[in-house]
């Protein structure tokens, strides 16, 4: 089995509405990616597009619409589709269509445009639940993560004010981001007195809707060592979809993201998380959510999130910096675009080209998740500066 | 792309539910739940003991956004690798071929469904599929594409719509012989021109129509199987592609995508000249012309050679190269996403000399094609060995 490397990125601006179709912005990304490659469209022997629902744009096989615009013509081409986590699962399709030896070179593309939703995005997500037991409720997506916050709060007595530094971090970090669409420098009293959403979800403790498109480049280990002196590594990659039956699960922990990061460190040979993963990009689309996933990942215990976010651990110069790139809650959501855009961030961050973003200390090895569905999927890639160590461990 | 990656990967079990045109009392749940009980029962295994699992579905299908969402508990995927390819089962195969091949996986299951029936309108379903800026406004039925690249397909090849209709009488006697094909009839030339047009020269009976049902597929490694002590009928070859989406860069006349899937599998199998190598075919017929079309696109024989074939009956059961003994869709019904893997699913059976009347003798090695409908322009291929 060949290893994979990443060689190239790109990410588009992320923008509440561009004037760019989803095809144009899905070009866009694919351009930056090969560019930053050194490699035309011709060089690439597959694409992988990442897109995640259809009603967003009103359109019927989005996938097959887009694939001009990503360079599918003519290629190999297939859309994969976890939900909200398929930003992070594109690469790993990305990464079994290398690493199966049937590519040498592969593109992945993500792109979402939520603004054709009209009159807003929330709407699109009002058809996601199941159609008899829920849809009668009129639930949206606010409403059961008003719930999961909720409960994740009640259960470790976390406080409001505990989460909502991770928007005022995370948002700061995207000051540095140019494709950032809410950078701003705000205090926890900004936060705690933004407009309810649904509590206990505020206006400041939720990412904004948005446009864009994100783009990598994928190679095997031959290929990539003649094209680059510096190919960041996918080390470990890991997916786990639980039940649909959301309401009848535990939501103060996400069990299906431990799953997910244990078959990605098992992969990786990863032992002790904590001390080996040095720059983190988890999945942030509301502040809790990140001490949700950090917890998740083993990469704190449970319920201690909130602690070692106030102790600055997760700050840019922190020992395990979250959210360099600023986040969903700094850069937007644009769904599939955004967690690609995490593994872009982590890819610049190992080669040290994140610029005024860059982490202290050369880290070695990071990870990327996103997480979707209904509470239900988390998707999780480890990369380095390494090759992978433990060579052929079987998923379980 | 690397050569020959032949025999190692291998399907030991499949299962579906009847197709059948209406299906009130069950849900997609329930037909997807008996798919996979068969499955796993025919691969021999327990549900725990596969390691991921592929769904194929889109969401306008389902009338669900992101449903993937409701795709793990029936197949007793729950907290395991599982992912949607929004796209034909063939595709998904290929996926879980792919994953396999990395080493990282033994068993994987793939799921694909149709409850068409729930479907209020599906061709407003299919034109939303179209360009919303250039193609929509036109407010045409999204058939009057079947109707133009036929006419363009029969102009350039000097094929004529009774050849079309040929396919329909020859695979639609061919689903006689199915047990469970619910389009199955014996029509005559005559019938299908009688038939009314949808949009010129394409008739009602050059459609196929739509159906019910649910099929799983279990794919193992060649170590996996060997080590259970399974008979795999091999994958030797995966092919998948995609033609310009838009309707006015496309080439109308030949099948572009069909053409390149094909050549990426035959080089994976090692076929230099498929022709011979392919001893049966399930390829897409959705609309009568589009196998023909395919016939020809996947180098079973020379461009406006598939009408010639098809007088001279070697395409039927008997014929020296049978495409749908299943009797297609057509026969069986357009399954959407599950129409490839239910064709999968016959391949198997019929590799395994399990395909009882529809038997085609001596199959060794067949080839299974689909297409992602109207107005896509994207197919898959796999080609299977036993």
């Amino acid at each position: 089995m060949p290893d994979v490397a990443i060689i190239g990125a790109g990410t588009t601006r992320f923008m509440r509405r561009s004037l760019e179709t989803g095809k144009e912005l899905s070009y866009e990304a694919a351009k930056m990616a090969l560019d930053s490659a050194g490699l035309t469209l011709k060089d690439i022997q597959a694409v992988c597009m990442g897109t995640a629902p259809d009603a967003f744009d009103g359109l019927h096989m989005k996938g097959e619409y887009l694939l001009d615009g990503a360079g599918g013509f003519g290629k190999p081409y297939m859309r994969g589709y976890v939900g909200g986590g398929t930003g992070v699962f594109a690469p790993i399709q990305g990464w079994y269509h290398v690493a199966s030896g049937l590519f040498d070179i592969c593109l992945v593309v993500c792109e979402e445009k939520m603004s054709s939703c009209q009159p807003h995005p929330q709407g699109a997500f009002l058809t996601i639940f199941d159609h008899t037991t829920e849809r009668p409720l009129g639930p949206n997506l606010l409403w059961i993560f008003a719930l999961e916050m909720n409960r994740y709060m009640t259960t470790y007595g976390i406080q409001k004010k505990d989460i909502a530094l991770v928007s005022v971090k995370n948002k700061k970090n995207a000051m540095d981001n140019p494709i950032a669409q809410l950078p701003m420098e705000i205090t926890v009293d900004d936060v705690l007195k933004s407009e309810v959403l649904a509590w206990p979800v505020q206006r400041l403790d939720v990412s904004p809707t948005s446009d864009g498109a994100a783009a990598i480049v994928l190679a095997s280990e031959k290929v990539a060592r003649k094209l680059t002196n510096k190919p960041v590594w996918i080390q470990g990659v890991g997916w786990s979809l639980d039940t649909s039956y959301w309401t009848d699960k535990d939501l103060c922990y996400p069990r299906y993201v431990e799953k997910a990061a244990r078959m990605a460190y098992g992969m990786a040979g990863v032992k002790e998380p904590k001390k080996e993963i040095n720059v983190v990009e988890p999945y942030d689309p509301f502040d809790y959510k990140e001490l949700h996933h950090l917890e998740g990942l083993l990469l704190c215990d449970k319920g201690d999130a909130p602690r070692i976010t106030a102790d600055g651990v997760t700050q840019r110069n922190g020992n395990m910096p979250a959210c360099p790139s600023g986040g969903l809650l700094g850069c937007g959501n644009p769904i599939a675009a955004s967690g690609l855009m995490k593994i872009s961030e982590i890819f610049y961050q190992l080669r040290g080209e994140a610029g005024k973003r860059q982490v202290p200390g050369k880290p070695l090895r990071g990870l990327a998740q996103a997480w979707g569905d209904l509470m239900q999927v988390g998707t999780v890639v480890v990369m380095g500066v390494d090759k992978p160590r433990a060579k052929g461990k079987k998923a379980r | 792309m690397t050569k020959s990656n032949s025999h190692k990967v291998g399907i030991i079990g499949v299962g579906y539910t009847p197709s059948t045109p209406l299906s009130p009392s069950r849900s997609y749940k329930e037909m997807v739940f008996d798919a996979a009980v068969r499955a796993y029962c025919d691969a021999g295994i327990e549900f725990s003991e596969i390691q991921s699992f592929v769904s194929c579905s889109e969401d306008f299908l389902e009338g669900t956004s992101i449903f993937d969402e409701y795709t793990p508990d029936q197949l007793g995927a729950a907290l395991k690798p599982v992912h949607t390819i929004s796209a034909d089962g063939i595709f998904g195969v290929a996926a879980a071929y792919m994953q396999i091949l990395t080493g990282r996986f033994d068993i994987i299951a793939v799921e694909a469904h149709s409850k068409a029936s729930n479907i209020v309108d599906i061709e407003e379903i299919d034109s939303l599929a179209l360009d919303p800026i250039y193609n929509r406004p036109l407010g045409l039925n999204p058939h009057f594409i079947l109707g133009l690249e036929m006419a363009r397909f029969c102009h350039e090849t000097k094929t004529s719509p009774e050849d079309c209709a040929r396919v329909v009488v020859k695979n639609r006697r061919n689903a006689l012989d199915h047990p469970f094909a619910p389009f199955a009839s014996n029509l005559s030339i005559k019938d299908v021109a009688r038939s009314p047009v949808i949009s010129e020269p394409l008739r009602e009976l050059d459609v196929a129509r739509h159906s019910d049902g649910a099929c799983v597929v279990v794919l193992s490694s060649a170590s996996a199987a060997k080590k259970m002590k399974k008979y795999p009928v091999w994958i030797t070859g995966v092919g998948w592609s995609s033609d310009a989406p838009s309707l006015e860069t496309r080439e109308w006349g030949r099948p572009l995508y069909a053409e390149l899937a094909g050549a990426m599998a035959f080089k994976m199998a090692g076929m230099k000249n498929p022709r011979k190598a392919i001893d049966f075919l399930e390829i897409d017929d959705t609309a009568s012309y589009k196998e023909l079309q395919h016939l020809e696109a996947l180098g079973m024989c020379r461009r406006g050679e598939a009408k010639t074939l098809l007088r001279r009956g070697e395409t039927q059961r008997d014929g020296s190269m049978p495409v749908n003994p299943s009797g297609g869709s057509l026969g069986l019904g357009h399954l959407l996403e599950a129409t490839g893997l239910y064709r999968v699913a016959e391949a198997c059976e019929q590799l395994r000399g399990f395909a009882g009347r529809r038997q085609v003798k001596g199959a060794k090695s067949g080839l299974v094609m689909s297409w992602r409908g109207i107005p896509a322009t994207s197919g898959a291929v796999a080609v299977l060995e036993i």
